[in-house]
């Protein structure tokens, strides 16, 4: 179920994660904030009960402030949470894991490196030895279709081409559990479609467990096999919608009409959520 | 080369050919300044003929010192400021009104604490330019974005290996106007404390001539200043351009 590659080759592994097996539990987990200048706590999460099974690409959606990112936050181990606790493979997160990686919204690549070199940064970094470095970061460039800007600097790149420079990054890593917090975000319609592709081509073949956070309900439903919504400040849980997908989908299923009610029920759902929101703020 | 750096040659020309022209003619008399071309070529014999051999190593070595230390320093400095925000709240008012201090008027001190000769230089030159460095330092800590250090933490870095690996790069344009005004700054405070401080180098040298009325030296010496100048700030500059010419997006 990794992005193990073969000797002498570059191509993936192609092995059938297991659905079924739960990979990241998050039991009764909170999280709170102080309030500036108080010592008043607010709460921003929870409490949240949720289990992600070993390959399944799950996507959370939800009002503007209602802790996706703070989520994500925690199922990484970057922040720890005020109670309860979030497991990953079986074992209590305190900081972050080997084998989770990460894909942020802004982009993360570093300005100093190039393409190749940024790719190649963490793996270099984890000890691996040096023909099996050049062997993943050429597949992740292909992968990627990055192979003409290899010697380029994120300077020179695209927006979009930047994010798939952070996406190579991370992948090259082999994580079992992926996590992108709106990583088409600063991207156009049209790029985000054959981006989601390329993400679901990417699932498919490293099996990883693919946690998406995501403002675009279509990019949700077209996506995952399961879609979380959120509820506004303090973010719950309101509503999980099973898409039904099989593995082998495309950015083709926008025309279906199962697409069309996906989406109908999930902007149902956000709908009152966004104008609890809206309606704070007025 | 671009309109205004030609503009700019033309300016630096048109002056030193105004000077020259003023100094030819007698207008500006000889004993009050000598005209340029006199001054290069009276430089070229001294420094041919190792005149000033020892004063140019002596001031050379301090300014490299102290640059080298109000760097170094100045970095560590700033890099502990930074991770302690109570401290830098403290600190901030007092490194924002420093140069407002003259910070010569502690040379009685240097002298007390390390004798006349390099320490006392290498002394009052760091104290002039650490703070750039300080400064410089934390304003490029503050402008990394923060997704690299949690791009950094996913890696699973150390706090020492972030630092090292992601900090000091993604930071470096912004340390690098630091260590342009640190070698700005020591070598103002060398030369100048030379004056005062020390029985040689440039500074010393300078001073000597004009007391002596050796107008020729004393010119040709300050020349070699300029030029020194004129050129480390066109080499770092060169490289702060590379630096900078990487990452514009």
């Amino acid at each position: 179920m990794t992005f193990a590659l073969k000797g002498g080759s570059v191509e993936p592994l192609r092995v059938a994660p297991d659905t079924r097996t739960p990979h990241v539990t998050l039991s009764q987990v909170t999280r709170s904030f102080k309030k500036a200048g108080t010592k008043e706590m607010f709460a921003a999460l929870g409490p949240i009960d949720l289990t992600l099974n070993e390959g399944e690409f799950f996507s959370v959606v939800g009002p503007s402030g209602c802790g996706k990112s703070t989520l994500m936050d925690v199922l990484s181990g970057l922040a720890r949470p005020t109670s309860g606790e979030v497991m990953f493979e079986g074992k209590v997160i305190t900081s972050v894991p080997d084998g989770v990686g990460v894909v942020f919204q802004e982009d993360a690549s570093f300005p100093w490196l190039t393409v190749h070199d940024n790719i190649a940064f963490g793996l270099r970094r984890s000890g691996v030895e040096g023909a099996e470095v050049e062997r993943r970061v050429a597949y992740a460039l292909g992968f990627m279709g990055l192979r003409d800007f290899a010697g380029a600097y994120p300077a020179q790149l695209s927006g979009g081409m930047r994010q798939r420079v952070c996406i190579a990054r991370t992948l090259v890593m082999q994580p079992r559990l992926i996590l992108m917090d709106e990583p088409f975000g600063a991207l156009d319609q049209q790029t985000r479609l054959l981006m989601g592709d390329e993400l679901l081509r990417l699932w498919r073949e490293t099996g990883a467990t693919v946690l998406l956070i995501t403002h675009a309900l279509d990019e949700a439903a077209m996506l995952s096999d399961r879609v979380g919504v959120m509820s506004s400040r303090p973010g719950l849980f309101i509503d999980m919608v099973e898409t039904g997908w099989d593995r082998d989908r495309d950015s083709r299923v926008v025309s279906t009409p199962r697409f069309g009610e996906i989406n109908a029920r999930l902007w149902d759902k956000l709908r009152v959520e966004t104008m609890k929101v809206m309606g704070a703020r007025h | 080369m671009n309109i205004e750096s030609v503009l700019r040659a033309l300016l630096v020309a048109g002056f030193i050919g105004l000077i020259e022209l003023l100094c030819r003619t007698h207008v500006i008399p000889q004993s009050v300044l000598i005209a340029p071309s006199q001054m290069l070529t009276h430089l070229v014999s001294v420094v041919s003929a190792g005149v000033y051999g020892k004063d140019i190593l002596f001031s050379f070595t301090n300014i490299a010192v102290a640059a080298l230390l109000a760097i170094v320093s100045g970095f560590l400095v700033g890099l502990a400021v930074h991770s302690m925000p109570r401290l830098r709240a403290a600190l901030e008012p007092l490194l924002a009104s420093y140069y407002a201090v003259p910070t010569f008027i502690f040379y009685p001190v240097f002298i007390v604490v390390f004798g006349v000769g390099h320490g006392s230089i290498i002394a009052i030159a760091v104290l002039l330019a650490v703070v750039a460095m300080i400064t410089a330092t934390l304003t490029g800590l503050d402008r990394i974005p923060g997704v690299l250090r949690k791009s950094a933490a996913v890696m699973r870095m150390s706090r020492l290996q972030t630092a090292w690996r992601i900090e000091l790069p993604a930071a470096l344009p912004y340390l690098f106007g630091g260590v342009k005004l640190a070698v700005a700054y020591a070598f103002i405070g060398v030369i100048a404390s030379e004056f005062i401080l020390s029985g040689s180098g440039i500074g010393y040298a300078i001073a000597f001539a004009y007391n002596n009325f050796e107008s020729d030296n004393m010119y040709a010496l300050m020349l070699l200043v300029l030029i020194s100048v004129t050129l480390i700030n066109a080499a770092l500059n060169y490289f702060d351009r590379r630096l900078q010419a990487r990452r514009q997006r």
